[in-house]
C-alpha cells in the first residue's frame, strides 16, 4: 500500500498541477506552443537529471553539472567559430557539437577519477569542480557569450512534427532505462548506493563503475548543453547557474534517496516535468520568477516529507 | 554454587537473580544468578556467545531483562538506561571504547557532566585540575590535556576509568579490557585493577583470556550457553578446570554425517601476512575437506580470510589453487578464480538493504549466469527461485526486499549467492551466528553437501562444538598466528581452547 502511494504520489501531484492550470488558464496553458515550450525546457533539465539519477542512486552527488553545461557550450561555440568564422555553418556546427559533448565526457571523467582514485567525497570534489569549470567558462572569452546565429537544428528542428530536442530526450530516456534495468552497470549502481562495502565484497569493481557513472552524467550534460546553446543560438558562460539544484530536486521529488540505492528514471522524468509545469504555471498565473522560488522550495520539502512518511508506512507493513 | 559469602551487615555489592533475556527467538540468558562481593574483583568467563556481555549490559542498564531481579547493596534496582545505572553507582567500560577522539582526556572525563561557571561557560581549568587530582590519587600517569587520538589504547582505558570514577561509581564493569592491549599494557592494567580494589571499588571483569584472571580475580563465575555452570573462589580453580566448565558439553547427533572423499590438495596458503593481525599463516585444504578455524575474538581469523579473499592488502604470502599460484588484489579477482567468502558481518558487508532477494543473490554472479552484458530479469528470477527451493529459503518471492526476511533466511540468501558462484574454495565466516537452531542444522548439511561435491571449505567459528561436529581438521589461531593444526578426532575441545586462550605454548 505504502509503496504504491510512493510511486503514484509524484505522478498524482503532476496531474494535479496540470489540472489546476488547465482550469485556471485553459486557453494559454493548453496551446501547443506552450506545451512544446515546457517539454523543450524539460528536455534540457531532464537529460541532466537522468545523469543525476545514476549518480544519486550510487550514493553520490554532482554539484558541477551547471558549470559543466556552461563549459561544454563555450567549448563547442569556440570551436564552431574557429572552424567556421563569425557565422559558422554545416560541418563547423557538427564538429562543435561533438567537441561540446566530448568536453562533458572529460569533465565527468575528471570528477569520477578525483572521487575514486583520491577517495574524496563526491560533494567536495564536485563543489570544487563546480567553481573550477565555471571559472574556465568565464575566462575563455572574458565573460562574454559567443553567438552562433545559425545553430538552430537541436533547438528548433523538427522531425515528423516532433521537435528534435524532445526526440533526443526520448532516446536518452529509453537508453538509460535500459542501462539501469538490463545491464550490470545499472545493477551495480544500485548495489554501490545500497551498500558500497558489500558491493566491494561481492566483487563489484566499485571504482571503475563509479567512474562510468560520473562520465555518463558528463556525457548527458554535454548533450543537454548543446540543446540549450541551440535554443538560444549562443553559448553563455553563465549558463546553468543554479541548474544543479533544480536537477537534484527533480531526482529527489521522483523518489530517489540521497543516501543511495533508490531511484528510477521514470520518477526523475515526473519530477522534472513537475518542476517545469510549476514554473510554467507560475508564469502563466503572473507569479514573478522571484516568487516562483518560494513555491518550488515548498514543493521540494513537501514532496520529500510525504515520501518519508510513505516510506515509514511501507516499513511498518513489511 | 556459592562464592565468597557476605555477612548480614555487609550486603553484597550486586545480586542478580534469575536473569533471563531473549533476542527474538534466541535465548541469550536463561535464569542467571550472580553475586558479587563488595570490593572484590569478580571474573566472568565463558566462550563467545555464552552471554557474558549480555548479562553485564543488563547490569549497566543497556538492556532490560525479560525476567529476574537486581539488587545493589541490598536494595532492589531497575534501570531503564545506562544513566540510571551510573546514578546507582554502576558503570561499564566497553571493549570498543567510546571516547570523543578530538577532545582532551579531561574533556572526555567530564563529557556530559561538565563543570560550568555562571552555568553556561565551561570551566576548562576545573576539569583539568580535577582530572589530574583524581589521577594522582589513583597513581595513574596521564596528561589531562592530551587529545584522545594521541593516546594509546591503555591510556584510553585509564580515561574511561577516570570518567566512571568521576561520577562516583562503586562498581566498574570491564568488558574484555585486554583484548587490544600489548603484554606490557595488560600488566599495567592489572596493576590498576588491583589499585582500584584497594580503594574499595568493586570490579567485574569479563574475559576469555584465562591465564590473566587466575592471578587477578577473587571469584570466578563461569557461563555457558546463557546459564551459570560454576561459581567459585578463584584460588580453588585451575585453568584446566575452568576450560572444562566452559566447554563441557556433549555433542549430540546434531551434526549430520558426511561422505566426502578427501582428494588432492586444492588450496595452499603460504606465509600469509597482512596488517598487524595476520602473521605468517600457512595452511592447506584438500578437496572434499572441511577445515575449521578456531580462536578467540581478535585472534586474526576473519583478518586471515579477508587477506586471502583480497579485501585487505597482503604484505606478503601466496595463494595456490590446484597448484597454480593466483594473484588476488580485490574480491573480484578471488571470485573469478573460484573463491567465495561468506562474511561474518551480514549487515555491513553482505546484504544490499532495500534491494530484492533476487538481486542480492545474483549480484556477484552476473558473469556466471551468462548475463555479463544484458540482464534477463525473468530468467534471473527463475534462477533465484530454484536456488531458494534447493536450500529452503522462506521468502514471499525473489522480488521481496531482503530486509523483510529473518536473519536465518538472509544468511541463506548470502549462501545462495556463493552457491551460484560455483566456487572451488569457500570460506564461511561464522555462518551460524545469530540464527536459530533449525537453520543452523540446515547450514551444516549444506556445508557437507559442498564438501561431498569436492569443494574445499574453510569454516571459521567461535563455537567449538560445531567445529568439532563438522570439521575434519581444526586450525587454531592466537594473536595473529596459527598455533595449532589438529585432526578433529585426535584432539579435544579442552586442547583447542587451551591453545586459543593460554599464552606461551
Amino acid at each position: 500500500m505504502g509503496k504504491l502511494i510512493r510511486q503514484l504520489l509524484p505522478f498524482g501531484s503532476l496531474m494535479l498541477i496540470v489540472c489546476i492550470l488547465a482550469i485556471l488558464r485553459p486557453d494559454t496553458f493548453f496551446s501547443i506552443d506552450n506545451l512544446l515550450n515546457v517539454l523543450r525546457r524539460s528536455s534540457v533539465y531532464g537529460i541532466i537529471a537522468i545523469g543525476m539519477t545514476f549518480v544519486i542512486i550510487s550514493g553520490g552527488i554532482d554539484l558541477s553539472v551547471g558549470s559543466m553545461a556552461a563549459i561544454c557550450g563555450m567549448f563547442a561555440a569556440a570551436l564552431m567559430e574557429a572552424i567556421g568564422g563569425a557565422n559558422p555553418q554545416g560541418f563547423a556546427l557538427w564538429a562543435g557539437t561533438g567537441a561540446g559533448i566530448l568536453a562533458g565526457i572529460l569533465c565527468g571523467l575528471a570528477n569520477g577519477i578525483l572521487i575514486t582514485k583520491f577517495r574524496l567525497q563526491p560533494f567536495i570534489v564536485t563543489l570544487g569542480t563546480m567553481s573550477f569549470f565555471r571559472g574556465i567558462a568565464l575566462v575563455m572569452r572574458d565573460g562574454q557569450p559567443i553567438n552562433i546565429p545559425d545553430y538552430k537544428y537541436l533547438g528548433e528542428g523538427i522531425i515528423a512534427t516532433i521537435p528534435v530536442s524532445i526526440l533526443i530526450f526520448a532516446a536518452v530516456i529509453i537508453m538509460t532505462m535500459f542501462i539501469l534495468k538490463y545491464t550490470p552497470l545499472g545493477r551495480y549502481t544500485y548495489a554501490i548506493g545500497s551498500n558500497r562495502e558489500a558491493a566491494f565484497h561481492a566483487g563489484v569493481r566499485v571504482e571503475k563503475n563509479l567512474i562510468w557513472i560520473y562520465t555518463i552524467i558528463g556525457l548527458l550534460t554535454g548533450i543537454a548543453s548543446m540543446i540549450q546553446v541551440s535554443r538560444t543560438v549562443s553559448a553563455q558562460p553563465t549558463a546553468g547557474l543554479g541548474l544543479e539544484l533544480d536537477v537534484i530536486a527533480a531526482v529527489v521529488i521522483g523518489g530517489a534517496s540521497l543516501s543511495g540505492g533508490q531511484g528510477t528514471i521514470i520518477g526523475t522524468i515526473i519530477g522534472t516535468l513537475l518542476i517545469s509545469f510549476l514554473r510554467n504555471g507560475c508564469t502563466l498565473l503572473g507569479i514573478s520568477t522571484n516568487a516562483q522560488l518560494i513555491v518550488i522550495g515548498i514543493i521540494i520539502v513537501v514532496a520529500v516529507a510525504v515520501d518519508q512518511l510513505a516510506q515509514a508506512k511501507t516499513r511498518q507493513t513489511a | 554454587m556459592t562464592g565468597t559469602m557476605a555477612d548480614k551487615e555487609n550486603p553484597p555489592a550486586i545480586v542478580m537473580k534469575g536473569i533471563t533475556k531473549r533476542f527474538g527467538p534466541v535465548q541469550a540468558l536463561g535464569g542467571v544468578d550472580l553475586m558479587v562481593t563488595k570490593g572484590s574483583v569478580h571474573a566472568i568467563v565463558g566462550e563467545n556467545g555464552a552471554g557474558k556481555s549480555t548479562l553485564m549490559k543488563i547490569l549497566a542498564g543497556v538492556f532490560r531483562p525479560d525476567e529476574g531481579t537486581i539488587k545493589i547493596e541490598g536494595r532492589p534496582a531497575e534501570f531503564n538506561d545506562p544513566q540510571q545505572a551510573i546514578d546507582a553507582g554502576i558503570s561499564m567500560i566497553y571493549q570498543e571504547l567510546d571516547l570523543a577522539q578530538h577532545l582532551t582526556a579531561a574533556q572526555n572525563v567530564f563529557l556530559g557532566n561538565e563543570p560550568k561557571r555562571f552555568s553556561f561557560i565551561l570551566d576548562q581549568k576545573a576539569m583539568i585540575q580535577k582530572t589530574a587530582e583524581l589521577a594522582r590519587r589513583l597513581n595513574f600517569d596521564i596528561n589531562p590535556q592530551a587529545k584522545i587520538k594521541d593516546l594509546s589504547t591503555s591510556d584510553c582505558q585509564v580515561v574511561e576509568i577516570l570518567k566512571a570514577l568521576m561520577r562516583h561509581v562503586s562498581v566498574l564493569v570491564m568488558d574484555e579490557p585486554t583484548s587490544s592491549l600489548s603484554q606490557q599494557e595488560a600488566q599495567r592494567l592489572f596493576k590498576i585493577v588491583k589499585d582500584l580494589r584497594k580503594q574499595g571499588i568493586t570490579i567485574i571483569y569479563i574475559t576469555h583470556r584465562l591465564e590473566e584472571i587466575i592471578n587477578l580475580a577473587d571469584d570466578i563465575t563461569i557461563l555457558r550457553d546463557g546459564a551459570v555452570v560454576h561459581c567459585e573462589t578463584a584460588s580453588n580453580l585451575s585453568i584446566g578446570q575452568i576450560i572444562r566448565y566452559m566447554v563441557g558439553r556433549e555433542l549430540k547427533d546434531f551434526f549430520p554425517s558426511r561422505k566426502a572423499d578427501i582428494g588432492r590438495t586444492l588450496v595452499k596458503v603460504k606465509n600469509l601476512t597482512a596488517k598487524a593481525k595476520v602473521k605468517d599463516v600457512s595452511f592447506e585444504i584438500q578437496a572434499g575437506e572441511v577445515v575449521g578455524m578456531a580462536g578467540l575474538v581478535g585472534a586474526g581469523r576473519t583478518e586471515t580470510a579477508c587477506a586471502v579473499f583480497g579485501i585487505d592488502k597482503k604484505t606478503s604470502g601466496s595463494i595456490y589453487l590446484d597448484d597454480i599460484e593466483i594473484k588476488i588484489s580485490t574480491p573480484a579477482d578471488s571470485i573469478t578464480n573460484g573463491i567465495a567468502y561468506l562474511t561474518e558481518d551480514r549487515k555491513r558487508t553482505g546484504l544490499f538493504s532495500g534491494l530484492s532477494c533476487c538481486w542480492n543473490i545474483t549480484l556477484p554472479n552476473l558473469d556466471a549466469i551468462g548475463m555479463a552484458v544484458i540482464i534477463k530479469p525473468a530468467k534471473e528470477n527463475k534462477i533465484a527461485d530454484d536456488l531458494s527451493q534447493r536450500i529452503g529459503i522462506k521468502w514471499p518471492g525473489p522480488d521481496a526486499p531482503i530486509d523483510s526476511l529473518s536473519g536465518g533466511n538472509q544468511q541463506k540468501v548470502l549462501i545462495a549467492r556463493w552457491l551460484l558462484a560455483e566456487a572451488r574454495f569457500l570460506i564461511f565466516d561464522e555462518p551460524t551466528r545469530g540464527i536459530d537452531v533449525g537453520a543452523k542444522k540446515e547450514i551444516y548439511a549444506l556445508l557437507n553437501s559442498l564438501a561431498e561435491q569436492g569443494k574445499a571449505i574453510l569454516f571459521i567459528s567461535s563455537e567449538l562444538p560445531e567445529l568439532f561436529g563438522i570439521a575434519d581438521r581444526i586450525l587454531v589461531m592466537r594473536r595473529g598466528r596459527l598455533v595449532g593444526n589438529l585432526r578433529t578426532n585426535e584432539t579435544s575441545q579442552e586442547e583447542v581452547m587451551h591453545l586459543a586462550a593460554v599464552e606461551g605454548n
